[in-house]
C-alpha cells in the first residue's frame, strides 16, 4: 500500500460516517448518546424484551431491573407440586442475558416517575430512561378473600408464584395423612394463566390417586365455565373420581378462609381441609400501580401496537400486568408480545413507525403426566384492540386418541425447553 | 486506532445493524414462532427449528396444515390464522437465517 496514511484514514472516516448515517438515521446518532431503556421485571416478558431490545440495536443501553438473581418459572410448577418434577428444572439465571450486553441490576424498583422519566431503586439510586418497559407480572390480592392475607399464605399456600410457595404446597401434600381432603379455591377472571389452575387440580388429583388413594380434592370455583373445559372434564371423568369441581352456580364461590382452623367456606358450605390451596384474585404487579399505569381494575390498559400505557406516555406494559383485549395472560403470550414491543420501542426511539403486529399463542395443559392438550390462537389488532383471528385457533380435538394426547404432552415439554432457552439460554 | 481496525469495526457495525434490522422487521407473526420452534438445534424438543429451513418447505408445510392435508396437533389451528402473503413472508424470513 503506497497510499498516504492520512488520505486512507480520511476515506475510512468518511465511509464510517456515511454508513452510520444511513443505518442509524435520526435522533440516535444526532444526540451522540446512548438511548437508555429500562426494563422492570425479569420474567417471561421482561427478560425477553431486554434481550430483543439489545438485539434490535446493540447501541441501546438496556438495563434490566429484577430483584431476584434466580427466576423460578411458573409453567410446569404444577408438576413440581405433584412430585413429578424437581424445582431445579424451574430455575434460571440471568448470566446469558448479561452476556448479551443487557445491564442486569438485582434490585427492586420502588418508584417510577413517568414525568421525570426516572426509576428509583431500593438502594435509593435513580435510573433515567428514554423508554421504560414494565413487566412486573401479577400480584396476589391479599385484601380480596376474607381471612386470606400474607400470613395465611404461610399456612395455606397460593403457589401462584413459583418458588418457596410451590415447595410448601408439595411438602404439605406429602405430609398429609391418607384420607384427608384437599381444598382448592379458584378466583374469577382475569388472573394469571387460568388453565394452569385446572391443570393443577388435575395433577393434585393424580398425586392423591397414586400416593393417597383414600383422599379427595374439592375445587371451589368462582366460575361456571373455563378454557378447555370439556377436555379437562373428560379427563377428570376418565381418571379422577377423587376430584369434585364445584362451580359458582353450585355454590362453589369461595367466600372466606380460616387459616388457624384450616377451613375454607363457599356460598353453601364450609370445608375442613387437610391441605388447602387458595389461588386468590390478582392485579398487576405493585410497581405498575405506583407508576400510575394501572386503572381501576388493577390492570394496565395499553396500546395494541406498541404496548405503550394508555395512562402514562413513555412506559410500555407487558405480560400479565397488561390488559390488551384478547391477549391471554400466559407465558407464551408474554414472550411473544415482548418481541413485538421490543421492535416497536426500537422504532419509536429512532423516530420510525412501528409495524402492525400479529402473534400466535399456544398454551399446553397436562391432565396427567403423559396426557396433554392445548389451546391456540392467532391474534391481531383490530380498531385499537387485540382480537383473535376468526377461523383460526381453538382447542385440541375432544375425541383425540391417547397417542395424540401423549404427543401434546411431549410438545408441552418441548415448548418449555424452547421458550426458556430463548429467554435465559 | 489504525485504519484497518476502524474499517473492521465499521463492517461489524454494518453486519450487526443488518441483522438487527432483520430481527426488528420480522413479518407479522414470525417472532412468535420461536416460542415453540427452537432457534438452536441443541434444545430438547421434537419441534423442528425454522431458522435455516428452506423457504419452500415452510411454505408447503403451512399450506398443507392450513388445508388439513397434513396431520397436526396444533399447526393446523395456527396456520388457519395466516394469509397466503403472510405465510410467504414468514417462510422467506426464516429461510435465509443462519
Amino acid at each position: 500500500m503506497t497510499e498516504p496514511r492520512s488520505t486512507r484514514r480520511r476515506f475510512v472516516r468518511a465511509a464510517a460516517a456515511g454508513v452510520a448515517a444511513s443505518v442509524f438515521p435520526r435522533p440516535l446518532l444526532a444526540q451522540g448518546s446512548q438511548q437508555r431503556i429500562v426494563v422492570i421485571g425479569g420474567g417471561f416478558a421482561g427478560a425477553t424484551a431486554a434481550r430483543f431490545l439489545k438485539r434490535a440495536d446493540p447501541r441501546f443501553n438496556v438495563t434490566l431491573v429484577e430483584p431476584s438473581p434466580v427466576f423460578a418459572a411458573c409453567p410446569f410448577s404444577n408438576e413440581v407440586i405433584a412430585g413429578l418434577r424437581e424445582m431445579r428444572a424451574q430455575l434460571f439465571g440471568y448470566d446469558r442475558v448479561a452476556t448479551e450486553g443487557v445491564i442486569v441490576v438485582h434490585q427492586a424498583a420502588t418508584a417510577v416517575d413517568g414525568r421525570a422519566r426516572t426509576v428509583t431503586l431500593a438502594s435509593g439510586a435513580k435510573l433515567t430512561y428514554e423508554r421504560l418497559v414494565l413487566a412486573p407480572g401479577s400480584d396476589l390480592r391479599f385484601d380480596a378473600l376474607p381471612g386470606y392475607d400474607e400470613s395465611a399464605a404461610e399456612r395455606i399456600p397460593h403457589a401462584w408464584k413459583a418458588g418457596e410457595q410451590t415447595l410448601l404446597l408439595r411438602r404439605q401434600l406429602e405430609a398429609m395423612d391418607d384420607g384427608g381432603t384437599v381444598v382448592m379455591t379458584l378466583p374469577a377472571l382475569p388472573y394469571r394463566c387460568p388453565p394452569a389452575s385446572y391443570e393443577r387440580a388435575s395433577l393434585i388429583a393424580h398425586y392423591l390417586q397414586t400416593r393417597k388413594p383414600r383422599s379427595k380434592l374439592v375445587v371451589l370455583d368462582a366460575k361456571d365455565t373455563f378454557s378447555m373445559q370439556r377436555l379437562f372434564e373428560n379427563a377428570w371423568q376418565e381418571f379422577y373420581p377423587n376430584l369434585e369441581w364445584v362451580p359458582v352456580s353450585s355454590g362453589g364461590n369461595p367466600t372466606a378462609v380460616d387459616a388457624a382452623a384450616m377451613t375454607v367456606s363457599s356460598d353453601f358450605d364450609t370445608y375442613k381441609a387437610a391441605v388447602a390451596n387458595v389461588i386468590p384474585p390478582q392485579k398487576a404487579g405493585r410497581i405498575a400501580e405506583r407508576a400510575g399505569t394501572a386503572d381501576r381494575t388493577g390492570w394496565c390498559p395499553v396500546d395494541p401496537i406498541t404496548f405503550e400505557s394508555r395512562l402514562v406516555p413513555g412506559i410500555h406494559v407487558l405480560g400479565d400486568a397488561a390488559i390488551a383485549g384478547a391477549v391471554p395472560k400466559s407465558a407464551f403470550a408474554a414472550n411473544a408480545v415482548a418481541k413485538i414491543c421490543a421492535a416497536a420501542v426500537a422504532k419509536l426511539v429512532r423516530g420510525d413507525t412501528p409495524a402492525m403486529p400479529k402473534f400466535v399463542n399456544t398454551c399446553y395443559s397436562l391432565a396427567a403426566p403423559d396426557y396433554g392438550f392445548s389451546i391456540a390462537g392467532v391474534y391481531h389488532p383490530v380498531n385499537g384492540q387485540w382480537l383473535e383471528v376468526e377461523g383460526a385457533g381453538g382447542v385440541s380435538p375432544v375425541d383425540a386418541s391417547r397417542a395424540f394426547r401423549n404427543q401434546e404432552a411431549k410438545f408441552a415439554n418441548g415448548w418449555f425447553n424452547t421458550i426458556t432457552s430463548e429467554i435465559f439460554g | 486506532m489504525n485504519a484497518r481496525r476502524l474499517f473492521a469495526l465499521v463492517m461489524v457495525a454494518c453486519v450487526a445493524a443488518t441483522r438487527a434490522l432483520a430481527a426488528e422487521n420480522a413479518p407479522p407473526g414470525a417472532a412468535s414462532c420461536t416460542g415453540c420452534h427452537p432457534a438452536k438445534p441443541s434444545v430438547d424438543t421434537s419441534v423442528p427449528p425454522l431458522a435455516g429451513q428452506d423457504a419452500d418447505v415452510i411454505l408447503a408445510a403451512m399450506h398443507a396444515y392450513r388445508s388439513g392435508q397434513r396431520p397436526a396437533t396444533v399447526m393446523d389451528r395456527i396456520a388457519k390464522g395466516f394469509s397466503d402473503d403472510e405465510i410467504k413472508a414468514i417462510a422467506a424470513w426464516f429461510g435465509p437465517q443462519r
